[in-house]
């Protein structure tokens, strides 16, 4: 099974690098952008094939490692 | 004072920082790879400044999963005097032994520079020698020091006097409430984000450092 995790960072939580991007895109010329956040990424195979018990499996990784909840959010989508 | 300074893969102020121990203290730290899962004997433990894991996922993050952690995380919570400098803040950040997270530097920049901090807090093992209110330089070295934790937590710290330390004239970071270094409930774990290691010799510019590891090594010998 295929586990997509995205890390984002919680509201209101400061985001330098997303206004920076934000910025870069203005000067490139696209007007009306607002609201850029920064995020990470992680797609990871696992062996278990139930869903409930990969989902337990994943948001350990989320809570354990993956994320850090103080200032990040995750959101797990799983793929048989 | 028996020391013992945790080595992790691209940790870069193992080094500095036993030198600087081992000048003011006249005793040798024990240099601790991050793979042992076991402390020696130890009134002091270091983590030390660098880019331990390359930073990798988040600064901190990889280390303190590291097999020594566990031990570093139990005796510290034992009342072990525990000290991080720099990327040992952001590894004791993740822990849990201290609140909060070093985020990515407001500027984005890169800052590298002897910066005036004010020392709040003296009632502490790590800061006695120094005056209460005293401005002291110590050069910061960092890409992640922006300190952030939610207001309840922040007035917390300031409630309870754990602001250890603060930047005094300018923020390089924009570290919330201008915090450079906190201590934990018990007072015995210190993170912050300056190097005292860097200026614990004259031969290096400046002295401001010394007093920190003169105070443990008073308390802890």
């Amino acid at each position: 099974m295929k586990a997509h995790i995205h890390i984002t960072l919680k509201k209101g939580v400061l985001d330098p690098e997303g206004k920076a991007i934000g910025n870069a895109l203005g000067s490139l010329g696209f007007d009306g952008v607002d609201g850029v956040r920064k995020g990470k990424y992680i797609t990871l195979d696992i062996a278990e094939a139930d869903e409930d018990k990969a989902l337990k499996q994943v948001t350990q990784m989320c809570e354990k490692l993956l994320a850090n909840t103080v200032i990040e959010d995750y959101a797990i989508k799983l793929e048989a | 004072m028996r020391s013992a300074v945790i080595v992790f893969p691209a940790s870069n102020c193992d080094r500095d920082v036993a030198v600087a121990i081992e000048k003011i203290s006249g005793v040798k730290p024990r240099m601790v790879w991050h793979k042992e899962t076991a402390l020696p004997d130890a009134d002091l433990i270091v983590l030390p400044g660098g880019f331990s894991y390359g930073d990798y996922l988040r600064c901190g993050a990889m280390a303190n999963r590291s097999p020594i952690m566990k031990d570093v995380v139990a005796k510290a919570k034992a009342g072990t005097p525990t000290l991080g400098i720099c990327n040992g803040f952001q590894i004791l950040a993740e822990s849990g032994l201290l609140p909060g997270v070093l985020m990515r530097n407001a500027n984005l920049h890169f800052v590298c520079r002897t910066m005036p901090l004010r020392v709040e807090n003296t009632d502490t093992v790590f800061t006695r020698k120094y005056g209460d209110g005293e401005t002291i330089e110590v050069p910061v070295a960092h890409h992640d020091g922006n300190y952030h934790a939610d207001a309840e937590t922040l007035d917390r710290l300031e409630g309870e006097g754990r602001v250890a330390f603060r930047y005094a004239n300018d923020n390089p970071n924009g570290s919330q409430r201008d915090i450079a270094g906190i201590v934990n409930q018990s007072g015995n774990v210190l993170g912050l984000m300056p190097h005292p290691e860097r200026v614990a010799d004259a031969a290096l510019g400046g002295t401001d450092g010394a007093p920190l590891f003169e105070a443990l090594t008073e308390a802890l010998s």
